[in-house]
Parts: structure tokens; sequence; C-alpha cells
């Protein structure tokens, strides 16, 4: 069991291939055939190209502010390969390429990013929550969806995601303390970008790693290559199977690196050094993949029209979360609650009496 | 019919419920094999197994926050904070997720959520176990607040809570729970919520008390009685969405309006209630609208709670007051 061979308390980390695409563990490389490393290659780069079209749409003013996923896409499509139509995603708000896995579209993120609740509703994806702001709090919401699933004896499993920031939030320990008394059937996955905005990990915590902290609530924890596609899906399956089975849940640290800022708003050149990014450029998830396929003979047909394939799709959504139709005064009153209290109706009312009188004025 | 008091006619609203749905939970600390430091949950765990009345570990923040995880998947969670005082790590979950996720997954995620805690002062408690935060909460979008006075509002008012598809925060009177005996039907009855329920009849003043204070105006009801006022007494049972045309037409009957509530005097429920009179029957004021409320200051300990406390003699001192201005 890969959880006893990588002892967090031994600071171990589970990779399969290293920056050249060359195996080093040739034992653990899962069995995949040529068809599914294309297509896993191919989730990384579309969610590459939506990301970047994502920021460019916010340069361009056309959107508001934007968290970046680029360099963190293995650990988004290894997990998306994992998690099951039935299976439930919690999202921090950096989970891009899960979420699209998940059947969310580019439209319903853009809408979102948009600042229109509406793209809060995913239409097509199953049992994913809305992304979550307030830092670490949707890992309490998984164990209560994981105590759900045990009591309702149903088939299904919960993935939320937390970055290193988030880890030194009451709620992290909280819900790993519940989830080992409840035994249920979570993976909780820490993305450690190394930076929580400019906060370094270093200034969050004194443990030799984040997956340690495991251990003190009784559950196993690892630390995985989070730019090595093949060591995230092989730490995801073996959660997947693990919590399946019934055996409660399963913390991972994804090491990685968020190559672009916190968000639009941010600017990374305050705390962080050209070297060090030079450094953990070496570690692309998608280059390394793309060596790997390429050592071993498997070639990406066109990948530049491939992308101008992405870009038109893409583009096209974002278009139609443009012409979504305008914001309502229905959208701000209509969900606060199951029924509409007369409180809110007399508000809206009163608003809707200034709105005429607007209108009559001009 | 039976006679109960509060801690018993929750129990039985929370036994019929767990009885008739299979989705609903109960835990929080020391509610399952103990039946919580008030005995409220007294027999369930026994009756329906550890799987659904339950002892958590000791985090009111995970208590609610795996309760709204539970709510979106399928379970009616009622939850049990221990005290007033020990709900305020929980308020993040509160006012941050529970009390939003339905607007912000517009209407895919309902949140059918109670969260129970024993609120108020004069038990002679600890520190912390003496608050009335019921203003904190109401002022949070998203959800209802909740708090009954007598045996039979605690179960008809839970009842309608646990079948609320939104989040409701139902706060429970501690130093009435076994102070009330009244008899209270054995069948499954519900009260709405939102509805305030004119107590007495009266055409002098009108009082608005909600909570353990409604005993004490009563009390203070029999004073001014003997002196010849005639007084309106209001129960609010709904903090929010809160019933301002009960209140108004009262007030419009009356012309003078006293409210009473335990919690600090600023920026409550009183000041809302003030709202309400200047907003709704301005024209029909006689008089300065006067809250008797607990003073901007931390509740006492015992020793000092006398001064802080409110009492009937009090409550009837201010209705004189009133009165005759």
């Amino acid at each position: 069991m890969i959880f006893n061979d990588f002892n967090p308390q031994e600071d171990k980390i589970l990779r399969i291939i290293d920056n050249d695409g060359n195996v080093l563990n040739k034992e653990l490389l899962p069995d995949l055939d040529e068809e599914t490393l294309i297509k896993a290659y191919k989730a990384m780069l579309y969610t590459r190209t939506a990301d970047q079209m994502a920021v460019s749409y916010q340069r361009q003013g056309r959107m508001y502010t934007f968290p970046p996923n680029l360099g963190q896409e293995a650990i988004h499509t290894a997990a998306g390969m994992i998690i099951r139509e039935e299976d439930w995603l919690v999202p921090a708000f950096r989970e891009l390429g899960v979420m699209l896995a998940k059947g969310v579209t580019m439209k319903e993120i853009f809408l979102y990013y948009s600042g229109n609740e509406h793209g809060s509703n995913f239409k097509q994806a199953n049992h994913v929550l809305p992304i979550c702001v307030p830092i670490g709090s949707q890992f309490l919401h998984a164990t209560g969806i994981g105590y759900s699933i045990k009591y309702q004896k149903k088939d299904e499993v919960v993935f939320p995601f937390i970055g290193d920031g988030g880890t030194s939030e009451g709620d992290f320990s909280e819900a790993l303390n519940f989830a080992g008394v409840w035994k249920v059937p979570v993976i909780y996955t820490i993305q450690n970008n190394q930076y929580a905005i400019s906060v370094p990990v270093k200034s969050q915590t004194n443990s030799i790693n984040l997956a340690i902290k495991a251990l003190a609530f009784g559950i196993p924890g690892i630390k995985v290559d989070g730019n090595d596609f093949f060591a995230m899906y092989v730490a995801y399956k073996e959660a997947f199977d693990y919590a399946r089975a019934g055996n409660g849940a399963v913390l991972i640290e994804a090491l990685t690196y968020r190559k672009g800022a916190h968000t639009t708003s941010d600017d990374p050149t305050k705390y962080r050094t050209k070297e060090e990014e030079q450094e953990w450029d070496k570690t692309d998830p998608l280059s390394r993949m793309k060596k790997y396929l390429e050592n071993n003979g498997i070639r990406i047909e066109d990948e530049e029209k491939l992308i101008e394939e992405y870009k038109l799709e893409i583009d096209k959504q974002f278009s139609e979360a443009e012409n979504f139709p305008p914001y309502d005064l229905d959208d701000v009153f209509g969900y606060m609650y199951t029924d509409m209290p007369e409180i809110l109706e007399k508000q809206k009312a009163d608003y809707k009496l200034f709105q005429r009188w607007k209108e009559n004025r001009k | 019919m039976s006679v109960m008091t509060i801690v018993q006619a929750i129990n039985n609203a929370l036994d019929i419920k767990l009885e008739e749905d299979k989705s609903i939970v109960v835990y929080g600390e020391d509610t399952g094999l103990e039946g919580g430091v008030f005995r409220v949950t007294e027999g369930l765990q026994k009756k329906y197994g550890v799987e659904r009345v339950f002892d958590s570990p000791l985090a009111e923040s995970a208590i609610v926050g795996a309760g709204l995880g539970m709510a979106m998947s399928g379970l009616r969670p009622i939850v049990e904070l221990q005290f007033d005082g020990f709900t305020y790590p929980a308020f993040n979950q509160i006012i941050s997720n529970v009390s939003r996720m339905h607007n912000r997954s517009r209407g895919k995620y309902k949140v059918p959520m109670v969260i129970r805690f024993p609120y108020g002062g004069g038990i002679n408690a600890l520190e912390h176990h003496s608050e009335s935060p019921e203003a904190l909460y109401a002022h949070i979008p998203g959800i209802k607040v909740v708090i009954p006075s007598t045996p039979h509002d605690a179960k008809g008012l839970l009842i309608s809570a646990i079948e609320s598809d939104d989040p409701v925060i139902f706060m429970e009177p501690k130093r009435i729970y076994r102070a009330i005996k009244q008899e209270v039907s054995d069948e499954k009855f519900s009260i709405p919520l939102g509805k305030a329920k004119v107590l007495t009849e009266g055409t002098d003043v009108t009082v608005v008390a909600f909570g353990a204070m409604i005993r004490e105006c009563q009390k203070a009801l029999q004073m001014a009685k003997e002196a010849g006022i005639s007084v309106e007494l209001i129960d609010l049972r709904t903090i929010y969405p809160i019933d301002k045309a009960t209140i108004a037409e009262s007030i419009k009957k009356t012309g003078k309006f006293i409210i009473v509530a335990e919690a600090p005097e600023s920026f409550g429920v009183g000041a809302e209630l003030m709202a309400i009179a200047n907003e709704e029957a301005f024209l029909y004021l006689e008089a300065p609208p006067k809250r008797v409320m607990g003073f901007d200051t931390i509740v006492p300990m015992a020793k000092g709670e006398p001064f802080y406390l409110i009492t009937p003699d009090r409550i009837f001192y201010e209705i004189e007051r009133t009165v005759k201005f």
C-alpha cells in the first residue's frame, strides 16, 4: 500500500516520472493505454488553454477577477479521471480542470467570474458544489457529505480541495478530525502550490510537510509530486479504492507550483524571484507528460491546431456567457429563501417604485 | 394530551420527526448517549440508534459545517450547539456558507437544517452561558430565527423548523426549560414560522416580547391589571422573518409600545421593532416607544445578574410611565 511506502513522517514523496519524462518507478507506473494517455494530455491542454483565455478576457476588461490555474493541471486531470459522475466535487477556487471533468462548462465559469451567481448553478454537472471563497470552510462540507453517503449506504466518494494556506484554518483540522472519527469516504486534497497569495508555506507551518497532519487524525496521508500526472493518478486510484472499500478518509498533499498570480489582481514579482520560477518551470506538468509520451513514441497530432480548435470552442462559450440574460432584480431577491418572506417582497416592490420614478424622470 | 415542559415538548417534536423521516439525524456535543446537558434529546439515541442520534467531536464550526454538507446531500440534520456563548466558532459557517448556499447555487442546493441551542440568563450559570445572540443571527440574510416561549409553541414551531427547506436557528429559553408545564397534544402539529401571536388583548399599551421574557411580562401584566392598565401582549415567536403586520396592527390600536428582551439594547431586536413602529404606525404613536432590554454590557456573572435581568416590576414601571406619558 502506497500510504505505508511513502510515509510523510520520513518526508517521502511519491514520484513516478522525472522532469524529462523518464520513468523513475516502473513498479508504480499505472497501466494506461495510449488512448487514455492522449486523453489525459488533452484534458490538461484544454484546461491550460481555457485558463489562459480566462486571464486574457480579464485583461481585456471583459471579465472580473480570476484565479489562474496555470501549472496545477496534472492534479486536476488525474482527479478528473478517477472521479465518477456520482462522486462529489467540493472545490476551493483553483480546481478548473476537475470542474471541467465533472461537466462544469467554461460558460458557467465565465459567467461566475463575470459576477453572476448563475455561474454557480452547474446545469449538467452532478454533485459539484459552488466554489468556496471562505478559506478552508469547504472541507467541513465534504466531511458532512461523507457522513450522508455512509448513512445512506451509497457508493459515492467525496473529493474536496484546499490550498496550502487553508491548512492553517481551524476548519481544516476539524474536518479531518471528524472524518477520522466518522470514517467517511472522502479524499482530501491539498494543492500545495507554495504560496497563499504572498505567504510561503514555511510561514504557514513548522511541520515537515502538510501530508503529515493526517496522521494526527488517524487517517493516512501522502505527499505526491503534483506536477507528475502518473504519481497523482496512482495516489487518487489508491485513495479512491481505499475510501470506497469503507476504510475511511485519505489526505493527499499534491506538491505543485502556482505559475500564475494568486488572482488577476495579484503581482507575484513582489514576493518571488525569477530564478525560483525558472526552477519550477522545469517541473511543468504538461511538458513532463509530453516528454514521457514522446519517449514512448506517442504523438499528439498537430497540437497547435488542437489549441486553435479549443480556443474557438472556448470563445464560443465566452460569447454565450457574455450574452447571458441581463442581471435582474429577481436575481437579487429570488433565491434567498425557498419561499420569499414578505419583508423581501416589500423591499423588492419598493425598489421597483424607485425604478419607475427614475424612468419617468428621464 | 400530556403535560409537558419545554424540554419534553422539544424532545417529543424530535421524536415524532425522527420516527417519520429517516433522513433526519440529530447530533452535537453530549447530544447522543447523555441526551444533552439539558436532557433535551434524552432517550432518542436508544430509540433511533447511534447513526441517527449521536455525539460529535467537540467543535462547533464542524458541527454546523458538516451539517451543511449533510443537508446538501439528502439528509435533514438537526444539530445542537451546547450553549449560546459557544455558538460563535460556528459563526463563519452560518454566515458564509449555511445561509448562502441556496442563493449562491441559484436554488440547486437547499439547506433543510436546524441549528438548536439554549439561550438566555437567569440560571446562575458560568460565564458564556447566559447570552441572547438572536440579533446577531437575525441579521444574517438567508436564515430564519425562531424562539418559542411555551411547551406548545416549542413543539409546533420546531416541527415547522424541521420541515422548512431553509436553515433555521432555533433558540431555546433555557431559563424556562422546565419552569412552565402545559397540556400539549401528543399528535403531530405545526405552527407556521413568521407569525407572532397576540397572547393577551388590551387597549392601553402594546408589549412585544419573546422567549423567557414572556413569563416576566405576564407577571407585569398582572401588576398592570391591578393598576387598571389594559396591556396587549404579543409573543414574537419568529425573530426573522419578523411579523410586521401583527405588531403594526396592535400599535395602531393602543398608540403605545414597549419592547422587552434580555439582549443588549443597542442594535438589537428592540431597535428593529422601533423601526417597524415608525415605518408602519408613525401617525398612531402617542408616546415614545420604549425598549426594556439588557444593558450594553457583558451579561454579569450570577452575583451581578439581578441588575441585568429584566424583572416584572421593571416592566410594569415602564408600562406605567409609557401609559402616563
